[in-house]
């Protein structure tokens, strides 16, 4: 009995120091870091000549910007400063791949989840009584809630939310002259073909959206309008809202036939996305993704040569939305 | 010293066995696990230059005349906006070294974020028990997009005030709320009131950071708290077992030579490759295009879409419903990301019917459908993008633009089909490959045991 004692109690020391390091000689205590490489020294002046090197290129970056007049100044800057930094990380690969060993360690995943802890704070919720008073619950629902949308509220001072009359309006009326860009009446001639000019409500903001138009001339044997659109050139010069109504870009591009009868129709195209217009019925789209015409300006030429509006667009100017009439807008 | 510094700390905080365990929580050893900490270090990059930025830019819209050092643009009306955008990069010392290593950390930015993305869905990362971590990183994606345009609108050019125009034609194409949602963030019709540009501003420089900052902390804590996924190639790494690499000394000292290393590759291309040189497109005016435009290339597959999808308004009469801009503005994106929230639950319904816990990850031969499905998104959204880049086709390889958009609209459609049905071929015979291999292996040894 006593033997088995003995030969049991000295199987369980086995047991249980199998994993203990022979005792280790006084005054040291046990590595938790894997000790470094032995080819330690090489490494470690290697990483100091780069680290060096990486505080010359920082010292170079502030005598680069102090120095004014330098040519390429921003080139030298970044290239000094970004090798430094490159430097700097040169020397911590260093570091990384030859001072330090590689140590590789297991560890346990944490636990997929607490059962038990789960059921206490299921218990304590439970246990206080709170969530048996639905009434109770709904009304306080009721109040946050609320209380979130009457926070939210302020925010529609922000924009005029509900007065969406403002999308149709332009500065268009019977009368309004056509000016360039510094603000002189454009004459009709001095429109000239296969070109396009770019002109303004005399007078209006020229950044808001309704105020430019695209103005092209084409010959009387090019044009061909719709009846709805009859007698809205003057002379052969016809103007459009200069945005386009896909996504608000300004029609840049004009293409005028080089070689008729081979080439391909005037054109006024918008660079963003390529949605093509007819000039010469109307604006229709004849390609692209513009989901309808561009808004065409009724022109006359008054007694001094000048073009004027004789009303207003035949639809809403720029990208449409939900709702969006297609009816002349206002002034 | 250093045992003064931890017991001040310990004893004020008493964090020490939390410390402890930090110095060596264990990293696992893979090129692929960095991607996810090249985008943290992008944005720690972005946040330095963008305050320094911040201390020359002007938010106003009012016109001025430039009578700058710029001689081109001398004369020229255009916005205090641009114009401080202008002195920045022409008068003020590395001024255009910190914008332009700016602009390029975004692009590396969302670059990293995305190939990031790609290795958690091609190897199974976002399943039980990371889920959360998986859609937070992808909101953070989704807000970085919105950031990044938001930052270069700011400088006001020709090339960003054309972007903003189309965004302006996005938001209005909304159903039912379009041009109010519209009216309420511009302050009226485009280009809006003196309003828009500060609401911009602080939104790119305060509101979105803190949220991506946010976002960014949950992320990381999410991950620490379930630890790091593994591949299987060590014998060691189980499900319930862990092999990596500790945080000290090992993995400090080669995250930090990372961080180094990222903020080497920005500041290079900040200071040698030029990016959005906004002296060269001018100011933006309403009334004023350029051709040739291209966004920032992380928006190319948004300016893809809008060009390839056919031009049509869902209109009644004389009423319009929804305009074109919705489909590939809004509702290609919508679709994209919707796909992407929902994917881990698809997945798991429809596809592997698998609800169980995984921290070993799958290479994407190990789930063929999945690789399949994930190549089928992925060549439909780089189609698009491709799309984008027709016009530059055109000017650049004479190719006709509007066969191209042809071309591309049935590319959308095949591709995808094909690329999913090689993905998966691919997977499978590599599979069958490895099965030989382990074969061949065994014959071997057995061979060799009865030599």
């Amino acid at each position: 009995m006593g033997k088995a004692k003995a030969f049991l109690v000295s199987a369980l020391t086995l047991l249980l120091a199998r994993h203990r390091r022979p005792s280790l000689p006084p005054g040291e205590r046990e590595r938790i870091v894997v000790p470094e490489p032995p080819k330690g020294y090489d490494a470690e002046l290697l990483s100091i000549w780069i680290f060096l090197a990486s505080a010359a290129c920082a010292v170079a970056f502030v005598v680069v910007y102090v120095l004014d007049r330098l040519p390429a100044h921003t080139q030298l800057l970044g290239l000094a400063l970004g090798l430094s930094f490159a430097f700097f990380a040169a020397g911590l690969v260093v570091i990384a791949k030859r001072l330090i060993a590689t140590e590789e360690l297991e560890d346990d995943y944490p636990e997929q989840e607490h059962p038990a802890e789960q059921e206490r704070i299921v218990q304590v919720v439970e246990e206080s009584g709170l969530t048996r008073r639905r009434l109770l619950l709904l009304a306080l629902g009721a109040a946050g809630g609320s209380l979130g949308v009457a926070l939210l509220a302020p925010a529609a001072s922000l924009g005029p939310v509900v007065h969406l009359a403002r999308f149709y309006l332009t500065p268009w009326r019977r009368g309004t002259r056509l000016v360039d860009e510094h603000g002189r009446p454009l004459r009709a001639d001095e429109i000239e073909e296969k070109t396009f000019y770019t002109a303004f409500a005399e007078g209006a903001d020229k950044e808001q959206l309704p105020s430019s138009l695209v103005v092209v001339r084409l010959r009387r044997d090019q044009l061909d309008l719709p009846s709805e659109n009859a007698g809205f050139d003057a002379d052969g010069i016809v103007a459009f809202s200069k945005i386009c109504t896909h996504a608000g870009c300004a029609i840049a591009l004009y293409r005028a036939p080089q070689f008729e009868p081979t080439d391909p129709k005037p054109a006024l195209v918008c660079p963003c996305h390529y949605s093509t217009f007819d000039p010469a019925t109307g604006g229709t789209v004849t390609y692209g993704p513009a989901g309808r015409k561009l808004p065409m300006l009724p022109l006359e030429v008054d007694p001094k040569g000048h073009l004027r509006a004789r009303g207003n667009f035949d639809g809403p100017v720029g990208p449409s939305w939900w709702g969006v009439r297609l009816k002349e807008p206002t002034t | 010293m250093i045992r003064g510094l931890v017991r001040f700390v310990d004893q004020r905080t008493g964090t020490a066995p939390f410390l402890r365990k930090t110095l060596r929580y264990l990293f696992p050893d893979h090129w692929s696990f960095l991607l996810g900490e090249v985008a943290l270090y992008a944005f720690v990059v972005l946040v330095g230059t963008g305050i320094y930025l911040t201390f020359f830019y002007e938010d106003s819209t009012a016109m001025v005349v430039y009578h700058g050092s710029y001689v081109p643009l001398q004369g020229q009306e255009m916005t205090h906006a641009y114009r401080s955008v202008l002195d920045l990069s022409t008068n003020v010392k590395a001024g255009l070294l910190i914008r332009q290593t700016h602009h390029w950390a975004a692009n590396v930015f969302i670059a990293a974020i995305v190939l990031h993305l790609l290795r958690i869905f091609f190897t199974g990362a976002y399943r039980k028990p990371r889920e959360l971590t998986y859609w937070i990183g992808l909101t953070m994606l989704l807000v970085s997009l919105l950031e990044g345009y938001l930052g270069y609108s700011l400088a006001d050019d020709l090339l960003s005030g054309m972007g903003l125009a189309i965004g302006y034609a996005v938001a209005m194409s909304l159903p039912f709320v379009g041009a109010n949602l519209a009216a309420l963030i511009w302050d009226g019709p485009f280009p809006g009131s003196q309003a828009f540009f500060p609401r911009m501003y602080i939104v790119h420089v305060l509101v979105i950071p803190l949220l991506l900052a946010t976002l960014l902390a949950v992320h990381l804590a999410l991950v620490a708290l379930k630890h790091h996924t593994q591949f299987r190639s060590d014998p060691r790494a189980t499900e319930r077992k862990l092999v990596g690499v500790p945080t000290f000394p090992g993995q400090a000292a080669r995250s930090l030579g990372l961080f180094m290393a990222t903020a080497a590759v920005l500041f290079l291309l900040g200071g040698l490759v030029q990016i959005n040189p906004i002296w060269l497109w001018g100011p933006y005016h309403t009334y004023s295009a350029t051709n040739g435009a291209q966004p920032d290339w992380y928006l190319g597959w948004l300016i893809g879409a809008l060009r390839i999808v056919p031009g049509f308004d869902l209109a009644i009469g004389s009423y319009t419903l929804v305009p074109n801009p919705f489909w590939g503005g809004a509702l290609l994106p919508l679709v994209f990301f919707g796909f992407l929230y929902l994917w881990p639950f698809i997945e798991r319904r429809f596809v592997t019917h698998d609800y169980g816990y995984h921290n070993l990850l799958d290479r994407p031969r190990d789930a063929p459908l999945r690789t399949a499905i994930g190549m089928a998104v992925l060549t439909e959204v780089f189609l698009v993008f491709l799309a984008g880049s027709a016009d530059r086709a055109d000017v650049f390889f004479g190719l006709p633009y509007v066969p191209q958009v042809w071309a591309y609209r049935v590319l959308v459609l095949v591709g995808p089909v094909l690329a999913a049905l090689v993905a998966y071929r691919v997977c499978i015979e590599l599979q069958q490959g490895e099965c030989v291999e382990h074969e061949r292996e065994r014959a071997e040894r057995l061979a060799r045991g009865r030599a």
